[in-house]
């Protein structure tokens, strides 16, 4: 490749304007393994003790239950967005669907709207068939807002199919289902792992939704369970512990992010390549 | 298996591209259809194949009646223009797919057999671990040959399966896809818009344009007497000249622009001063023949075994001759060459041949 400019004016500005975030999350890290004296910014000393909530529950509370919640939570997130996006963005994109014009505004509505704006309505609704409170409850809104989103992308990435593989197994004998299956499914697999992987961070650092339609103790999940940690009434923080939390909470999302960082790319250039 | 199109009408959206009409393909023969973008012979490809549901009409399979059954049950091989080969799979699999499902699917082991016979006739047996990203144009092609045949299908259908090849690729596939057809005896009907690929792959060509099917011929019967103007114009490279002008006297023919000619013995009795259109092939001028034409030359195409040349015979009136190889006519020079008028092509004001 050959460059008609210098790149170093541009890594500067970019390590400039990246350093605050840098440095706080250097410091998320490093406060986690350290003490400071009181009033001083620099640490002078090493300790674990900010880790022994992991194994302690009189410390903060039972992490591993508020872990476990995410987890659900997030899980169930991908199961439902890759299942509904996949069969539904199918139907949308290739089939002869009626109302499919309407589907689709629909779909480009949902996905811009403004979720927040719903949550009293959601919660009469939740009172309403006693979904309120619980974890199922949770889980069927979140996943619903998160729908429009999924089968949109996956749209995008079946369009890219090209028409005369369905027709060629079509002509070999395949019915629709075993074409679908087969044959389409795997071409938009880029797709669906950055979808799955979408699908699972959201539901890991939804907040809003646990904390409002669900707020028992026994089904916290991790983010309201950190929030806690400085909401509370209590005297005097520990930052040191909520940043130890905070860090224990980010961790899965950024492996996450390390392992599939080129699959999560797909989802912005929208198809398979040939 | 004999194929056949009974009044066949196909609409989209209310707007009848073909109607009425009615082809005959012979058991184990292999027959073009031809014409220009957007004259419906796609469409009735896919209509066969049962992409398309017919709007009127039967087709049938021997004597079965196909119209209303689904492409998975019609037992119809297709090679599609971009082979639409899968790409998740490698050879094997693609080839071994149509056999794997449906109703009488087979166990994966068993399809080992049957893929290498069809391989073999195809000549890629060294390729069957390979992906289709890893094959050229060419290997596609045959790859997808070998996939819509593997099912023993009882018609072929092929959908300009040598567009994208390379003209030298074209050619070899050209004789290959001919040879694959004779050897299973399977009836084929190719698509095509070259009309070289139509008249040397086939038994016999329909000609078609606008939905409808002009002329049904062997290759040569149709190049010698085609029926219209268009189908004269379609056929033959370099293309026919067409001449407008009036017949004159017994047996002449004159252009407004001066050019005049004699026309064919078989013509004779045409009533003097009816308009009339002439088709000039270019081997029929310079070579042999009677009558004279003579004129300037303006453009000459040295193409290594034979040469093409324009002679301008009267304003705004040119002739192309093809000749073997030649190189003491160059631009400019005054030529007077003979015209073989018993061979020309006379049409009528509608563009019906006389």
């Amino acid at each position: 490749m050959t460059r008609n400019f210098s790149m170093l004016p541009l890594l500067l500005v970019i390590v400039l304007v990246s350093l605050p975030l840098m440095v706080m999350y250097g410091f998320l890290v490093l406060d986690t393994f350290t003490d400071a004296p009181p009033g001083e910014l620099w640490p002078d000393r090493f300790t674990l003790r900010h880790w022994r909530f992991l194994f302690d529950p009189t410390e903060v509370g039972n992490v591993w239950a508020a872990s476990f919640n995410s987890l659900v939570l997030a899980c169930s997130m991908m199961a439902i967005v890759l299942s509904v996006s996949t069969t539904a963005a199918y139907a949308i994109s290739r089939l002869h669907l009626p109302f499919r014009r309407f589907f689709l505004a629909g779909i480009l509505v949902m996905h811009g709207f403004p979720a927040v704006t719903l949550i009293i309505g959601v919660f009469f609704v939740l009172n309403l068939t006693g979904l309120y409170d619980t974890m199922i409850g949770v889980i069927l809104v979140k996943g619903s807002l998160m729908l429009p989103f999924g089968i949109w992308i996956m749209k995008g990435f079946y369009d890219a199919v090209p028409w005369e593989i369905e027709m060629a197994g079509v002509q070999d004998g395949a019915g629709r289902f075993t074409v679908w299956w087969r044959l389409i499914l795997p071409q938009v697999r880029p797709g669906l792992v950055a979808l799955g992987v979408f699908a699972f961070l959201d539901g890991w650092g939804e907040y809003v939704l646990p904390r409002i339609l669900a707020p028992s103790s026994d089904i916290q999940v991790l983010s309201v369970f950190l929030n806690e940690l400085i909401a509370g009434d209590q005297l005097g923080y520990d930052f040191n512990l909520f940043k130890s939390v905070g860090l224990f909470y980010t961790l899965p999302v950024i492996l996450l992010y390390l392992i599939f960082q080129n699959r999560l790319m797909n989802i912005f250039g929208g198809g398979t390549k040939g | 298996m004999r194929l056949q199109l009974e009044n066949f009408t196909k609409a989209f959206d209310g707007v009848p591209v073909i109607e009425d009409m009615n082809l005959q393909v012979e058991d184990g023969e292999m027959l073009a259809l031809l014409g220009p973008s957007g004259c419906g012979k796609s469409t009735t490809l896919f209509a066969i194949a049962g992409i398309y549901r017919a709007d009127g009409g039967r087709i049938l399979f021997g004597e079965r009646d196909m119209s209303n059954l689904p492409s998975q049950r019609r037992n119809v091989g297709v090679v599609f223009q971009n082979y639409a080969l899968y790409p998740h799979m490698s050879v094997q699999e693609n080839i071994a797919f149509p056999l794997t499902v449906g109703k009488n699917r087979m166990r994966k082991a068993d399809t080992v057999r049957p893929v290498r016979e069809i391989a073999e006739l195809i000549h890629i047996e060294e390729l069957l671990a390979r992906k289709p990203a890893q094959l050229s144009g060419g290997q596609q092609q045959r790859v997808a040959l070998a996939r819509a045949l593997v099912r023993r299908p009882d018609v072929l259908l092929l959908d300009e399966p040598l567009a994208n090849l390379d003209a030298k690729l074209r050619l070899e596939m050209r004789s290959e896809i001919r040879r694959i057809q004779r050897e299973t005896g399977i009836t084929a009907i190719l698509v095509t818009h070259d009309q070289v690929e139509a008249m040397s792959m086939c038994d016999r060509v329909a000609i078609m344009n606008k939905g409808e099917i002009l002329q049904i011929a062997p290759p040569t019967e149709m190049y010698r007497s085609p029926v219209s103007r268009f189908v004269a114009g379609f056929l033959g490279n370099p293309p026919i000249v067409f001449l407008d002008g009036h017949v004159t006297g017994e047996c002449g023919f004159t252009m407004e622009q001066g050019l005049s000619l004699p026309l064919p013995q078989r013509l004779r009795g045409l009533s003097s001063g009816q308009s009339l259109t002439l088709g000039v092939r270019p081997e029929h001028f310079g070579t042999s023949g009677a009558a004279v034409a003579s004129g300037k030359v303006t453009f000459v195409e040295p193409q290594g075994r034979e040469t093409l040349f324009d002679v301008e015979t009267a304003p705004g009136v040119v002739l192309r001759s093809i000749q073997p190889a030649r190189q003491d006519v160059g631009i400019g020079d005054t030529v007077s060459w003979p015209v073989d008028a018993e061979h020309l092509l006379a049409f009528d004001a509608a563009g019906t041949r006389l």
